[in-house]
């Protein structure tokens, strides 16, 4: 049997490179997608603990239908804005734009 | 060591390295790809977790859906090749502390506290159960979800309209 | 009756009050009042005088003045036989002398004034006389010298008049400055101030008071030479004699009852009633003997070449006060006393016959203008010619028994010196008394043909106050003829004595029976002052040109005494004008000082000021400044916060969960 701690802490190592992901690339769907990474680990997390703990209704796999839901549509949008952001500048490299810069 | 334990830990070193494209690859086309290898990965994952419909859902959506929105993006916002750029920008290591210190502390939850369980030998098929409990217990998530799904459809038209 | 003696100086003062709140209403008629509260003050003087007679006296504090402390000052009097012949001698020349000035003062702008300030005098001279304690009596003491000033300059429009005044004040302020002092050293050393505590306890005392103090005198020297120097100023002895020649500014009756009978005897009063200190003081009583004899002679060699007739009859005064502290400084109080009150008699005659002529002259004082007036004012010829008589002491007018009397004293005690001036004074006061009277009355009328139509007798206003004078002038001697047994003597002895005797044993000057008798020294007298009337009669009468002849032979001592030794322009010299450039001195370094300590003053306000002001501003600007200039400073480092790149925020999140988890694991 697979112990439990195993899925989570792979989740936990995916959850931070996604995290690091998304401090560090330049490109805004790079980050985007270490967004997508993040979210992916917190459905390992999910569903690893709807195997393993003792649920009536199976709620860890239902939350994970619904963060694949989100994370779709937050997705989209995201990738509509970073268009938006290129036409406005002509680059995706978030640490060009500085508009809000003192 | 049981197979079961071996395919798993095959599944979680192709996922992490896929993750780990996707987060340093200098190509944000190379990423991109990566991506749709991590999520088959995952995929996989869930398979090996008895949730054989999530991971149906997982393929399609995210690899069928995001990536390819991911991929189109990235045609329209990059020129495809350019690898010269930097990859990553000054808070690197900063970042890299942070990363680090949260994966400590979450391996450091993981792995006490939790008594070792097992859980049932193995799920009912989940298919239905998940219909059901969508449609009736959690009903108003669904149609709520609904709604922010169509949000985000004319929310991202409207924001890539061309003026 | 004793104790109605408050009545006899309160009674002059009603007549002030009244006098002197209603006088412009009352005008011709104050002398009413002021003449009636005189004699009713002599009616009950000489009731007191009996009552003291027959033996008895009056101590009473009538009212608590002063109670501080220790000290304890009352109002009080005393009725015995000194301060009953004082009294009697005071208001009866007193009453006489206002009723004469009825007629001198007549028609005078001030006529209500003048009895105003002349009852006031009264009071204040009865009070020193009645006085039981030093204090009270220094009272009266002051208030004449008040009512000295204010009548000497009583036509103050004149200058020399309102200058006659101050002079008088001023001089006598520094007697009364050595009599304060004797008076704290009377205090401190017997505890009171009363005549009653302090001369029996002089014997018990005589240890302390003879201890050795400044300069080596002993302390009762020093209180004895302090009173003295008040009798000095008062009395007009040298050297502060110089104010009462320049008094005869004022109106003649003034002279006569204050610089002749009354005021400046006070002196010799005050150091009679303090016989039993002064017998302590040995020192002290030489002291007093040789200052009046010298200035009984000084003074009459002055009177010698005077001009003015009443300049000769006050340096005689100030001569005749000289031998009355001659007798006491030879411990014959008694004597001095009587010398005292014989002379209030014939030297207020003197003064009033004085009056008299300028007044029957229209105002002229020149002797060298008179001459003859026998014929035109009999009276005040005769009575003139029998105070001079008196004053030069022949046989048997009054003034020859008590200056015998003096004089034998004197010789009696040892100092012959101090007789031989004496003696030569009685020469010279004979001499210039009779040259006085012959130029005035007798010899061809030298004067101003203007004022020789006008030339009368006095009226009877004036006239009768000379004729009761003369006749006092005359017979007043007869009740002290011999020291031992007379009327007089045995009256007052006693009081002498009783204090005498307590400072026997501290060495008093014993009048002994020394030396030549009484009747050798009379005949002596006698003939002197004939002598000297025969001169006068030579120089003055016979032939004229004697006189005249003598001055240009004796050029410089003639000139000499005519200016009186030149004494007022040395004190003027030395005191006044030096006083005068000291203070303009002082003045200067006032003035430059203060102006230079108020200038400076303001100019270190300005530039504290200044220096403040800046401070403020640099100050209050500055840390307004600094303030701004940390919020900025702030401000500018902190917006760097906002970098404007998403991926700071997101690194500032996770830093802030990893750090918040991180707690949350380990505590």
């Amino acid at each position: 049997m697979i112990p439990l701690s195993h899925y989570l802490i792979l989740g936990g190592i995916i959850f931070s490179l996604g995290v690091f992901g998304a401090l560090t690339r330049r490109n805004a769907i790079a980050i985007l997608m270490s967004i997508e990474l993040m979210l992916n680990a917190v459905n390992l997390n999910f569903i690893a603990f709807a195997r393993y703990l003792p649920q009536t209704m199976l709620q860890g796999q239902v939350f994970a239908i619904f963060v694949i839901a989100v994370a779709a549509a937050e997705a989209a949008v995201g990738l509509a804005i970073v268009l938006g952001l290129y036409r406005n500048f002509k680059t995706v490299n978030v640490d060009e734009i500085n508009l809000m810069k003192w | 060591m049981t197979l079961k334990l071996g395919i798993f830990y095959f599944l979680a070193a192709f996922t992490l390295w896929a993750a780990a494209v996707v987060v340093l690859g200098k190509n944000i086309v190379r990423s991109a790809v990566a991506l749709i290898f991590g999520f088959c990965g995952m995929a996989a994952l869930y398979v090996l977790l008895d949730a054989e419909f999530l991971a149906a859902v997982q393929v399609l959506i995210y690899v069928g859906g995001i990536t390819i929105l991911l991929l189109f993006a990235i045609m329209l916002t990059s020129r495809i090749g350019v690898t010269t750029a930097r990859v990553v920008n000054d808070q690197v290591i900063l970042s890299a502390i942070a990363a680090i210190g949260l994966l400590v502390g979450l391996i450091y939850a993981s792995t006490s506290g939790i008594p070792a369980m097992s859980g049932p030998p193995r799920l009912p098929e989940t298919a239905p159960f998940l219909g059901r409990a969508l449609l009736t217990t959690y009903a108003l998530p669904f149609e709520a979800v609904s709604v922010l799904l169509l949000a985000a459809m004319v929310g991202a038209i409207v924001l890539a309209r061309k003026e | 009756m004793l104790k109605l003696v408050w009545l006899v100086p309160i009674l002059p003062l009603a007549g002030v009050v009244i006098n002197g709140i209603f006088g412009r209403w009352v005008r011709e008629r104050a002398h009413l009042l002021a003449v009636g509260t005189t004699g009713l003050s002599f009616l009950i003087a000489l009731g007191i005088f009996l009552q003291v007679l027959t033996g008895r006296t009056l101590n009473w504090d009538v009212y608590s003045w002063i109670p501080v402390g220790d000290f304890h000052a009352t109002v009080g009097f005393q009725a015995d036989p000194l301060s009953a012949v004082m009294m009697l001698v005071v208001t009866f020349v007193g009453f006489l002398i206002h009723v004469y000035s009825v007629g001198y003062m007549h028609g005078d702008p001030g006529y209500a004034r003048f009895f105003t300030y002349m009852n006031l005098f009264m009071s204040s001279m009865l009070i020193l006389v009645l006085a039981n304690n030093y204090l009270f009596m220094f009272l009266g003491w002051e208030g004449v010298g008040l009512c000295s000033y204010l009548l000497i300059g009583f036509w103050y429009q004149k200058q020399s008049a309102s200058d006659a005044g101050k002079k008088a004040f001023v001089v006598n302020r520094i007697g009364d400055a050595g009599f304060l002092l004797g008076l704290f050293l009377i205090w401190r050393t017997f505890g009171s101030l009363h005549y009653a505590e302090i001369f029996p306890q002089v014997a018990e005392l005589h240890e302390i008071l003879a201890q050795p103090s400044i300069f080596g005198l002993s302390l009762v020297t020093w209180m004895t030479l302090l009173l003295f120097t008040g009798a000095v100023g008062k009395s007009a002895q040298l050297p502060l004699y110089v104010w009462l020649p320049d008094a005869m500014e004022g109106p003649t009756p003034v002279s006569a009852l204050i610089h002749a009978a009354t005021m400046v005897t006070a002196g010799v009063y005050m150091v009679a009633r303090s016989s039993a200190l002064f017998d302590a003081a040995p020192v002290s009583m030489t002291v007093v003997a040789t200052v009046g004899a010298l200035t009984a002679v000084f003074a009459a060699t002055i009177a010698l070449v005077q001009n003015d007739i009443k300049r000769v009859v006050a340096y005689s005064t100030i001569s005749q006060l000289g031998y009355m502290f001659l007798g006491a400084g030879v411990g014959a109080y008694a004597s001095a006393i009587f010398h005292l009150a014989t002379h209030a008699f014939f030297k207020a005659l003197l003064f009033l016959g004085s009056g008299s002529v300028i007044h029957g002259l229209g105002g002229e004082q020149d002797i060298r203008r008179m001459g003859g007036l026998r014929k035109h004012m009999p009276i005040t010829a005769w009575t003139f010619l029998i105070a001079a008589l008196a004053n030069a002491g022949i046989f048997p007018l009054a003034g020859f028994w008590s200056k015998d009397q003096i004089l034998h004293a004197a010789i009696a005690s040892g100092h012959v010196w101090l007789w031989a001036l004496g003696a030569a004074g009685a020469f010279g006061t004979a001499f210039y008394m009779l040259r006085l009277y012959f130029v005035t009355f007798e010899g061809e009328s030298r004067v101003d043909p203007h004022v020789a139509h006008h030339v009368h007798e006095s009226p009877r206003v004036m006239a009768v106050p000379l004729i009761i004078l003369a006749v006092f002038a005359f017979g007043a001697g007869l009740f002290g003829t011999s020291p031992e047994h007379s009327p007089y003597y045995t009256f007052v002895n006693p009081v002498f004595r009783a204090a005498g005797e307590g400072a026997a044993h501290a060495g008093g000057e014993g009048a002994g029976h020394q030396g030549p008798s009484e009747f050798t020294m009379a005949l002596v007298s006698v003939a002197i002052a004939a002598a000297g009337i025969a001169l006068a009669y030579q120089m003055y009468l016979r032939r004229r040109e004697l006189a005249d002849r003598m001055a240009e032979r004796f050029r410089g001592a003639y000139t000499l005494l005519l200016n009186k030794y030149w004494v007022d322009e040395i004190y003027n010299a030395v005191f006044v004008d030096f006083g005068k450039w000291l203070c303009h001195r002082l003045w200067f370094v006032d003035a430059k000082g203060v102006d230079g300590a108020v200038n400076g003053t303001s100019w270190l306000t300005v530039f504290a000021s200044h220096l403040s002001a800046r401070f403020d501003f640099r100050g209050v600007d500055g840390l307004v400044n600094a303030i701004a200039d940390v919020i900025q400073g702030g401000s500018q480092a902190f917006k760097r916060l906002q970098t404007g790149v998403i991926q700071n925020y997101l690194l500032a999140m996770a830093m802030g969960i990893f750090v918040i988890v991180s707690l949350y694991f380990f505590f």
